[in-house]
């Protein structure tokens, strides 16, 4: 029994505002709240919500014959739960139907997987925990951001108990072995591996309404021939795909939906193929051959590789940036900070960094919101510059908590970033905002002055630990003014500086902490 | 192929980006076998020409004598006429200088220098004289030679191109380096603009060396566009001396502006975006380089700002200095408020400083490396410079791809587009 491996990957960034430099540590909501809302809508209106009911027709019309496969990224559900909550419904639908397969993935589409094994294994784990409860599946198959895909990745994701993973088919990977049997993962050979036929899914995906494309029109009929056309020892078809192929990439005009429409009856009544999920495979067939993938692949771009988003210096930067907060984060338990942590992952902040579209690539252009790779770089590096200052002043109470061991890993993380964050703090104060919020946590005086709100925290912080290091510091600070602490922090020897922070940064903990604006996500 | 041109300078006297293009084109279209009779307006003595300082502070006085190739000397035929036109001139600044530094000589205006072309006639006493009557001495010259198309840049020649082209029959093609809107914003010289558009509808091909420009061609002076083509100028690949031996004598970073501190440049854009960076990093400097109308409401501003320990006046560089200026540079900004191309940038990446340009200008339509903003939008333009001042990634990007992308605008393919022009315009004619 041969089959069509039908698989949709639905997912959608939080994209950023514009974010500029005066904002890093005054303003700490980072998301264009008009464009995401604009564009989930728009793609819920074109792709999502048609296209769920167009498969919700075609499950009910072929019974347990029509099979198909998705994973949603957690930015994509937590934007539905904000904006259009009627297309999670739609997805729970079909979930019912038991033709439904939910792949897991990384909550945030993120690049964790490169070197980042404890984040990536928590953000899985999170995203199969929240599809399950969501869908009442337990995702057995898992797919990486990107189908991005090595032997270690494999491994890990075998070790998290995956049965069944999707890659890419790239050539240089495959050489003359073909992607329509099933492989297994080279290190843990319990894995199986499943590879996108890049060619009859781009076929779709790309070149669908594509007029001086030879094999325009592409019909369901045509589609099938070249099905019946392949090897008859071949066993299985994986077409990948977004699911945003289906009316919005490839307009609803094109025809696109009556080519999905009539593809079932189509291979039903003119091949021997049936429609299967990656867990059925699973079950069903045996592996051909161990996969030996030393280097990571990825789905995207002519060389299948990463270059869309680690291939250049502005990319490193970004990305060793972000990881470099990955310790601090563990500590830390505030759910606004861990949210945006996690938003920020997102692989696509640094496909928008690529410059490989300078010289190729209609594709990179048409999903970047950004006019070059320079401006969306400045861009999330003020963004990240704001949440470190955010993450390093929420390790705070760490520091003067119990445990010894704690404070000596937030003192190092402090002592990067010395002048620039008390240069914020005085800038809130200036701004005002430390008084309000004051205000609103500890009914203080509504007009309290910049040293009285100083003097206040100071002693808050000292009743709160009794240490005498810290005592000694908070004293230190408020002896001088907000000017000079600048000044003597820069020319002072690290760990009088060290020393000085604290209770400055104090400040930064109570009121970095607090965004007002958090998208609603969290009830989702 | 044999073109009449009429442009302007030549080696070993550059002072203008005007010159620079006329040459670098030339040389471009002598690889490509187009032979090329190139008249250029001359003043009696060259030491005149200092009573304009209006030129891009940036331009470099170059000695190109030393890079004429062989090819080059048989594919040129050169020629002054003498002439007090001179680039970049408005009728009233014409004026002044002509009653302040022809008058006041008392020179002898009969002695004309010129190397080739013996022409009797008299300087006229205003510009737009002096334009007929260079005009007129391009109808006499004209008349002369054989040529299969006539090429007149800026619009001090187009008379003398229209003369040429009535003459002669031959098809003619204006070059639009800039246009009065560029100079003067919206309060444009009637005259000057009547010059320019009246020269553009009798042309039967105009370049323009940007698509801003080209747009400006379109919409203001209602060019139809199917016979207006972009040729986006180039740069002379020159080594320079390593400038390395420089030293800076402050720990801040620098931020230039270089140019005419005129409306057009957009001086005030960088002060204002000097001020919201210095509040956020007060850690750096910020120098305007270049003298102007503008300069004086400039130092004002800055002072009113009290930044003014923050923010240098340099004065009018040239040469060396200009060197030194960017290779003390760690940042160049060009706001300009209308830049038909802007070789200044260019410059700056050569000596691996990354650029912020306006994108109101045609060089932001050649490069990629560079940070591109709208010059209005001073918060992108503040945060253009505080990103290349405090995130590596973009230094080492421009450092690594900036200098490359500079040298391979080369005129050679600028001018391969400009024989398709003409190709087109004689092809056209026939």
């Amino acid at each position: 029994m041969r089959s069509v491996c039908l698989y949709f990957q639905v997912h959608q960034p939080y994209r950023l505002r514009t974010y500029r430099f005066f904002n890093i540590g005054q303003d700490h909501y980072y998301y264009d709240d008009y464009q995401n809302r604009h564009i989930i809508r728009r793609v819920a209106e074109k792709c999502y919500l048609p296209a769920n009911r167009m498969m919700l027709q075609l499950i009910n019309e072929f019974g347990k014959g029509f099979k198909v496969s998705y994973s949603i990224s957690g930015t994509a559900l937590d934007q539905f739960a904000q904006y259009v909550p009627e297309v999670i419904d739609s997805f729970r639908q079909l979930a019912a139907t038991g033709c439904v397969e939910f792949i897991s993935e990384t909550e945030y589409h993120s690049l964790a997987s490169l070197g980042n094994e404890k984040e990536f294994i928590r953000q899985v784990e999170t995203h199969t925990k929240r599809i399950e409860e969501l869908f009442g599946q337990k995702p057995q198959t898992f797919r990486n951001s990107e189908l991005i895909y090595s032997d270690v990745i494999g491994e890990m994701a075998a070790n998290m108990g995956f049965h069944t993973m999707l890659t890419e088919g790239a050539k240089h990977v495959l050489g003359w072995k073909s992607p329509n049997y099933i492989y297994c993962n080279n290190l843990n050979p319990k894995l199986r591996v499943l590879l996108r036929n890049f060619r009859l899914s781009d076929d779709v995906s790309f070149r669908f309404s594509e007029q001086n494309w030879s094999e325009w029109p592409l019909t369901a009929e045509k589609f099938v021939g070249w099905l019946n056309a392949m090897d008859p020892q071949e066993e299985v078809v994986n077409l990948f795909l977004d699911y945003e192929t289906i009316g919005e990439h490839q307009l609803k005009e094109s025809g696109i939906f009556d080519f999905f429409y009539h593809l079932p009856s189509t291979v039903f009544a003119k091949s021997n193929f049936t429609f299967a999920t990656p867990e059925e495979l699973y079950q069903r067939l045996q592996p051909m051959a161990a996969l030996s993938v030393p280097y990571a692949i990825s789905w995207a771009d002519e060389e299948r590789d990463l270059t869309a988003w680690k291939g250049n210096e502005l990319q490193a930067e970004a990305l060793s940036k972000l990881y470099s907060l990955s310790d601090a984060i563990a500590e830390i338990k505030d759910p606004v900070l861990k949210r945006d942590w996690g938003y920020l992952q997102s692989s696509n902040h640094f496909y928008y960094m690529s410059t490989k579209w300078f010289s190729a690539g209609e594709i990179h252009k048409h999903f970047n919101p950004y006019g070059s790779p320079y401006d969306a770089f400045i861009n999330y590096m003020n963004v990240i510059s704001d949440f470190a200052i955010r993450v390093e002043a929420s390790l705070l109470p760490a520091v003067t908590g119990s445990k010894p061991e704690k404070s000596k890993t937030a003192g190092k993380a402090l002592k990067k970033t010395s002048a620039v964050k008390t240069k914020a703090v005085e800038k809130k104060i200036k701004a005002g905002k430390l008084k309000a919020e004051v205000k609103e946590k500890k009914a203080a005086k509504p007009r309290a002055t910049v040293k009285e709100t100083k003097a206040e925290k100071s002693k808050a912080g000292v009743k709160e630990k009794k240490a005498a290091k810290i005592k000694a510091a908070v004293k230190e600070t408020k002896a001088i003014k907000p000017k000079a602490a600048v000044k003597e922090q820069k020319s002072a020897k690290p760990k009088a500086a060290a020393k000085a922070k604290p209770a400055v940064a104090v400040k930064v903990a109570k009121t970095g902490r607090v965004s007002k604006k958090g998208p609603a996500s969290e009830k989702a | 192929m044999k073109v009449l041109m009429f442009g302007w300078e030549f080696p070993p006297h550059i002072t203008g980006g005007l010159g620079t293009a006329c040459f670098g084109l030339t040389k471009g279209l002598a690889k490509h076998g187009v032979e090329v009779v190139f008249v250029v307006p001359k003043s009696f003595g060259d030491e005149s020409q200092e009573g304009f300082r209006l030129i891009n502070a940036s331009d470099i006085e170059l000695d190109f004598t030393q890079t004429l190739t062989q090819e080059f000397r048989e594919k040129i035929s050169y020629m002054e006429v003498g002439s007090n036109l001179v680039p970049y001139v408005g009728p009233e600044e014409f004026e002044r200088w002509y009653s302040e530094e022809i008058l006041a000589k008392k020179t002898d205006i009969h002695s004309v220098y010129n190397r080739k072309y013996a022409f009797s006639g008299k300087y006229g006493a205003n510009l737009m004289e002096e334009v007929s009557r260079y005009a007129l001495v391009a109808l006499s010259i004209a008349d002369k030679f054989e040529y299969d198309v006539i090429h007149a840049h800026d619009w001090l020649t187009y008379a003398a191109g229209i003369a040429a082209k009535q003459i002669s029959g031959k098809p003619l093609v204006v070059h639009v380096h800039a246009t009065e809107f560029d100079r003067s914003g919206e309060n444009v010289n009637q005259v000057v603009y009547d010059i320019e558009r009246s020269g553009m509808e009798a042309a039967d091909r105009v370049i323009t060396v940007s698509n801003f420009t080209r747009q400006i061609v379109i919409e203001r002076y209602g060019i139809p566009a199917e016979k207006v083509f972009t040729v986006h100028n180039a740069v002379e690949p020159v080594d320079k001396p390593e400038t390395d031996e420089v030293t800076k004598h402050v720990r801040e970073k620098i931020v230039t502006f270089l140019g005419r501190v005129t409306y057009q440049k957009g001086p005030d854009y960088f002060v204002e975006a000097a001020h919201k960076v210095l509040q956020r990093d007060p850690n750096v400097r910020f120098v305007m380089a270049g003298s102007g109308d503008l300069l004086n409401r400039m130092i004002r501003r800055v002072a009113q700002l009290k930044m003014g320990t923050r923010f240098h006046f340099t004065g009018f560089l040239a040469g060396a200095e200009v060197d030194r200026m960017f290779a003390m540079s760690d940042v160049y900004v060009m706001p300009s408020v209308s830049e038909p191309f802007g070789i200044s940038p260019l410059e700056a990446m050569r000596t691996n400083v990354p650029v912020v340009i306006s994108k109101q200008s045609g060089v932001a339509e050649v490069l990629q490396h560079a940070l591109k903003v709208d010059f209005w939008d001073i918060d992108a333009l503040a945060d253009a410079i505080y990103g290349i001042l405090h995130y590596d990634g973009l230094r080492k990007m421009f450092a690594r791809y900036g200098k490359s992308e500079v040298d391979s605008l080369i005129w050679e393919n600028s001018a391969l587009k400009v024989l398709e022009v003409y190709n087109n315009a004689t092809g056209h004619k026939n």
